[in-house]
């Protein structure tokens, strides 16, 4: 993009609106979410890291790529914050997406919990990017815990199917003065265009791409799409007419001055 | 396929006479059996709902009333009910298969993307006081019965951890006199050293224990109902703590109550009517995570095998289609569910499956007790093996079953957990 238009989370800088999510992790998607869709952010599940595989993930992690790694396993907020101190032993840095889950079937996040995690970790210094269900109460309260960015679901995870929660991150991105990232759900480009056009930070995407045909081709789809949505949203999208007629001045057109 | 029976007793000419004696009236002479309805001394009672709505619906369950309009139907429907399951595993449903496997790879796509888990079982102790009419370990088999010692236990996880393995489910025979729960406990401890993850596959034991057991390391329980219908269970199951079936069904329940992160469930295929025990099987862990949402769930589908002194025992009506059906449905039905295909299948069936439904396999699979080292290395361990519980069929290495789902496009995992 021309102009300077970076994406700040908790004070660091990164070029790409898009963020590869954890979950379906094979080598080949990190490799595509590199190169094809810009990644600089990728999750990575702290569990999965716990290996002594020799082919453990930390290995395949480009250099110049910051880690984001998750809580994925945690089911309260004393687990979240035990997985986060975890990751930061293992030098995977200081960014943590807390996602705490009471959940195995939908792997809906616990709002309440989740609130009470980013406190803790946020005092601790960690860069707190806290996975939730859309509502601005909690969205204000994780802004109050400490939070770097807030990251609502668009629908359930690995659903692919959009911006379930449209409404809804669209106050949270009206409303709250931090990155608002969209996760979860997310199953086609036109989606991530439309979400940023709506004004979401970024983007995070997993299995999306993961179940794609042609996996570098999608991950590029996604980087163009995610940038011609911000570019929409910069540019200041068109007159949409929302709510009832605009064309004229029915009610106001008597006025004369 | 014909309706026959499997012909399980065998008589060891080593059992004294007044132990075939008792041996001939239990299998003869049901009124000298105890109740298999009735809980032992010590077996905690729970108050759960849970048994009489799974039994409930299998007992109004007949399969043969569903058409393939009702197939269609249940392969149309993004969420698939209790009655679309019903219809998944219906005769009507065979011709369906295709579809059915393309539906469960979506499913399983869409939850656990291209990773396939890998585990070892451990077998540390192969005594056991039940008399199971399938089962090698039943105390009326003639093998060779072997309990590891603590060394003996660090010796094998030392030899299967250096294979490569982070995930170990631990097995016993069921005998508490033998193996009691401290003995699995220290175990697990044990264990806890050289890999990630630790299962017990074990007889039921109370809440208490199962919270002693998971603080000793184990986090996931398996637990085979082996048939959810209770008269039948009775004829297989003729004596010991094994043949109370309500205690057994409610073990799942007693190990969530008591910290476990997961349990596991299954009916062992060959027994009694496939059908009604794999809608059961879904069923227990549906209802059970209904209860319990944060619990994983996960489900086996193992079939009949042959063991040791009567390599006639077979699955009977339940072929590799019949299987794959019924893990297809069972995809379909719980797709958050895990899914393992063990040893007991053969190395075509379970590289075929793991691209359908199934997401965990086991590798390096010995069933009897103390002999990793002479499978593993070639190099004679020199003490006495105890004998195995069944005949495996896929006795692929840890080295080659990682390699032939590489090979198949998948992503074999060694670890996706954390003990907290």
């Amino acid at each position: 993009m021309e102009r300077d238009d970076k994406l700040i989370i908790g004070g660091h800088e990164f070029n790409s609106r898009f963020i590869l999510g954890s979950g379906k992790y094979s080598l080949n998607l990190i490799e595509a979410a590199v190169k094809d869709a810009g990644a600089e952010l990728i999750t990575l599940a702290v569990r999965r890291a716990n290996t002594k595989d020799n082919e453990s993930i930390l290995d395949y992690i480009p250099e110049g790529v910051t880690l984001l790694p998750n809580t994925s396993g945690a089911r309260t907020a004393d687990e979240a914050v035990r997985i986060a101190r975890l990751a930061r032993e293992l030098g995977c840095g200081d960014f943590v997406k807390v996602e705490i889950m009471r959940d195995a079937k939908y792997l809906l996040p616990d709002n309440t919990e989740t609130i009470k995690a980013t406190e803790i970790l946020a005092k601790e210094g960690f860069v707190v990017m806290p996975y939730m269900y859309p509502d601005l109460n909690v969205a204000r309260d994780l802004v109050d815990a400490g939070a770097a960015a807030v990251m609502p679901l668009a629908s359930p995870i690995g659903s692919n199917k959009g911006l379930a929660t449209k409404e809804f991150i669209q106050i949270l991105i009206d409303e709250i003065d931090l990155p608002i990232i969209v996760d979860a759900g997310i199953g086609r480009p036109s989606q991530a265009c439309e979400a940023m056009e709506m004004g979401a930070a970024a983007i995070m995407a997993n299995t999306a791409l993961a179940t794609a045909g042609d996996l570098p081709m999608m991950a590029s789809a996604f980087k163009k799409a995610i940038e011609a949505g911000r570019q929409a949203y910069l540019s200041g999208l068109g007159r949409v007419l929302t709510r009832g007629a605009a064309a004229s001045s029915p009610l106001t057109g008597f006025l004369r001055d | 396929m014909g309706k026959k029976e499997n012909e399980f007793f065998v008589d060891s000419r080593r059992l004294s006479q007044a132990a075939l004696e008792k041996k001939h009236k239990l299998e003869t002479d049901p009124s000298c059996r105890t109740s298999h309805m009735e809980y032992m001394e010590g077996m905690e009672i729970l108050e759960s709902d849970i048994c009489e709505k799974v039994i409930s619906q299998m007992e109004s369950y007949d399969y043969s009333k569903y058409t393939a309009r009702d197939v269609r139907a249940a392969l149309e429907h993004e969420t698939c009910s209790v009655e679309d399951f019903k219809a998944l595993l219906s005769p009507a449903a065979e011709p369906f298969l295709e579809q059915m496997a393309e539906r469960a790879k979506l499913e399983t796509s869409k939850h656990f993307g291209n990773t396939v888990y890998l585990f070892t079982p451990l077998y540390i102790a192969n005594y056991c006081e039940n008399y199971c009419v399938y089962c090698g370990f039943n105390c009326y088999n003639d093998i060779s019965r072997v309990k590891l010692s603590m060394e003996q236990i660090e010796h094998e996880m030392k030899v299967i951890a250096d294979s490569g393995m982070e995930e170990i489910l631990i097995l016993t025979g069921e005998s508490r006199a033998k193996s009691d729960v401290k003995y699995i406990g220290e175990a697990c401890r044990l264990a806890r050293k050289y890999f990630r993850m630790v299962g017990l596959e074990i007889y039921p034991v109370n809440t208490d224990e199962y919270r002693y057991l998971h603080e000793c390391g184990a986090d996931y329980i398996t637990v085979f109902q082996e048939t959810y219908d209770s008269d039948k269970y009775e004829n297989l199951h003729l004596m010991g703590h094994k043949r109370v079936w309500p205690y057994r069904f409610d073990a799942q329940e007693r190990a969530l109550k008591g910290g476990m992160r997961g349990v596991a469930f299954s009916a062992l295929l060959g027994l009694s009517d496939f059908r009604k025990d794999a809608l059961a099987t879904a069923l227990h862990a549906y209802y059970l995570q209904r209860k319990y949402p944060y619990a994983e769930m996960s489900l086996s589908c193992p079939r009949l095998r042959p063991i040791v002194n009567n390599d006639k025992i077979n699955p009977l009506d339940v072929g590799e289609t019949q299987l794959c059906q019924v893990l297809c449905a069972y995809r379909i039905f719980l797709p958050f569910v895990g899914i393992t295909v063990s040893s007991r299948e053969s190395a075509r069936f379970r590289d075929g499956i793991v691209k359908i439904a199934a997401t965990k396999v086991s590798a390096g699979v010995s069933t009897g007790v103390g002999d990793h080292e002479d499978k593993y290395t070639g190099k004679e361990a020199g003490e006495e093996a105890g004998d195995e519980q069944f005949e495996i069929n896929d006795d692929r290495s840890f080295g080659k079953m990682y390699e032939d789902i590489e090979k198949g496009g998948l992503q074999p995992v060694l670890n996706d957990y954390l003990y907290v």
